[in-house]
């Protein structure tokens, strides 16, 4: 059976499994698949919908830059040094482990009502998974491949990008995968409060008017945006799964 | 097969006076490692000359300082004390003309079999086209003809061992340092790859110092095989196998063999026992 069968059938069962929720919960607690995917076609055509998405879209990508770049780099700092290593590690495990939305009124008072706040959220989410996973990276790889660089006489520069960093990329992506959605789900939990603007925000203002279709059109378009971007690393992440 | 020798000779295990040109010499070279529970004496003092063109074994007990000594003479590790010498010079950092196959498959993932072997050129900034023919050959050589565009993911270990010999060749070195590269694989690839080293050692006419703790492999291989102490690990002996230098893995089936293996095996027993009696084994 080709691949994508199976993904057609598992697609095929969650929206056959929906309209039977659907039926058995009632039209005013969960939307139709059919309804939801009119709400979303209605929506689209709007000038307010794409300036909610726009707004989402430029907390969520500053977040994940920060979460991106930070993450890689502190990982690969904490990885190189052992020491440094040892002592960031339980402390980030326990940081992640945190509920972080208890954390969300002092986020507030830190960085006032608006985007730097939505920011702060996504990056609280999205940079320690994004490091863990880059300091095992560092840490796991193989010394043979750090004594082969000399042996070669290679210059630092021409290890780290021709050995080091092509050794550690399949974690390194693995963490990222992670770490994106982490960054989204961060921006959208600190849109739903306090905020005025972006997709949180809707579906906040929808749950308040009981608008099920629109919630449910909001619910959709997140969740294919983030299968599709977590595929695509995915994918990546197998293109180099040599090891 | 014929036999240059038909007796095993010893050589007292100090240095024999210099021999025709010394490529690469220890003197008293001494290695310490100072861990949080106190000082480990690894190595030495330890007294070596490489002859040109010589193919020199080392057999040891786990643990007697085999690899602290090849990564001296890489110059990936410093002595204490007592000097390190390459090709007349201190052995500072890794001497240009040294190559070194490790015992982990040390082969890139990321790249083809034909990336990896010319990883080390490229990087090196040689001439493209001489690049390819070096690659060429070597790959030839090796018998990674018909796997050129895999990736070693889809090699055995033997062939990915292979692809790493490659990779030194290519940068044809003058002193090429192997650390038990055949540890990992079974006796029958064992004794094959043996003959590859062979052929290799004849063709490039560099220097060879072979790691290993399998005593068959140091008697067929080795023009001069030393054999080391428990740590910290000195020369104890020394034996000159006498083989001819057009020999192959067939040798083994010579009475010539034995003698040198038992001569080793007597040598080595004391020090595995000592070993084995401390618990350590």
């Amino acid at each position: 059976m080709p691949k994508f069968v199976g993904t057609a059938l598992v697609l095929i069962s969650c929206v056959l499994l929906w309209q039977a929720l659907h039926l058995l919960v009632g039209e005013s607690s969960l939307a139709s698949p059919l309804r939801t995917c009119a709400k979303l076609a209605a929506l689209v055509v709007t000038g307010e919908f794409w300036a909610n998405v726009a707004e989402t879209m430029r907390a969520f990508v500053s977040a994940f830059a920060i979460s991106l770049t930070g993450g890689i780099l502190l990982g690969i700092v904490l990885g190189a040094r052992r020491l440094a290593g040892n002592v960031a590690e339980p402390i980030l495990v326990t940081l992640y482990s945190i509920p972080k939305v208890v954390l969300y009124p002092l986020v507030l008072l830190c960085f006032g009502l608006g985007i730097s706040a939505k920011i702060a959220f996504g990056v609280m989410h999205g940079l320690i998974p994004i490091t863990l996973f880059s300091m095992n990276a560092i840490r796991q790889m193989k010394p043979v491949y750090g004594r082969t660089a000399q042996v070669l006489r290679l210059s630092p520069t021409q290890s780290a990008f021709t050995v080091i960093l092509p050794a550690i990329l399949p974690e390194v992506i693995s963490g990222v995968r992670l770490g994106f959605s982490l960054t989204l789900l961060g921006v959208l939990i600190g849109e739903m409060f306090a905020s005025q603007r972006g997709l949180g925000f809707m579906l906040m203002s929808a749950i308040n008017i009981g608008q099920i279709d629109t919630i449910m059109a909001v619910a959709l378009l997140l969740t294919v945006v983030a299968v599709t971007c977590n595929s695509l690393l995915l994918l990546l992440n197998q293109r180099m799964g040599y090891r | 097969m014929s036999v240059a020798a038909a007796k095993v000779s010893v050589v007292s295990p100090t240095v024999s006076d210099s021999p025709a040109a010394v490529h690469a010499r220890l003197r008293g070279v001494t290695r310490v490692f100072r861990l949080p529970k106190g000082e480990l004496h690894a190595l030495g003092p330890v007294d070596l000359d490489l002859g040109r063109g010589e193919f020199f074994s080392v057999v040891g007990p786990s643990g007697c300082g085999k690899s602290t000594l090849l990564d001296i003479l890489a110059g990936l590790s410093r002595p204490q004390a007592g000097t390190a010498e390459f090709e007349g010079r201190s052995i500072q950092d890794v001497p240009d003309g040294v190559g070194v196959v490790f015992q982990e498959d040390a082969s890139f993932p990321w790249l083809s079999v034909r990336d990896n072997v010319a990883f080390g050129l490229r990087r090196a900034g040689v001439d493209p086209a001489e690049i390819e023919r070096r690659v060429d050959y070597a790959i030839g050589f090796m018998g990674l003809k018909d796997f050129a565009s895999s990736y070693p993911v889809q090699l055995s270990g033997g062939m990915r061992q292979r692809v790493c010999i490659a990779r030194t060749l290519v940068m044809q070195p003058r002193l090429i340092l192997l650390d038990e590269p055949f540890g990992a694989l079974d006796q029958q690839t064992r004794l094959l790859m043996g003959d590859e080293l062979l052929r290799l050692w004849r063709e490039t006419g560099a220097t060879v110092l072979l790691i290993t703790h399998a005593l068959d492999e140091a008697a067929m291989l080795s023009d001069r095989v030393g054999v080391m102490s428990t740590r910290p690990g000195t020369f104890i002996d020394f034996v000159e196998t006498g083989w001819e230098r057009n020999r192959d893995s067939r040798v083994v089936s010579t009475p010539h063999f034995g003698d040198i293996t038992a001569r080793l095996w007597e040598k080595l027993r004391v020090e595995a026992l000592k070993i084995m009696s401390s618990g350590k084994a």
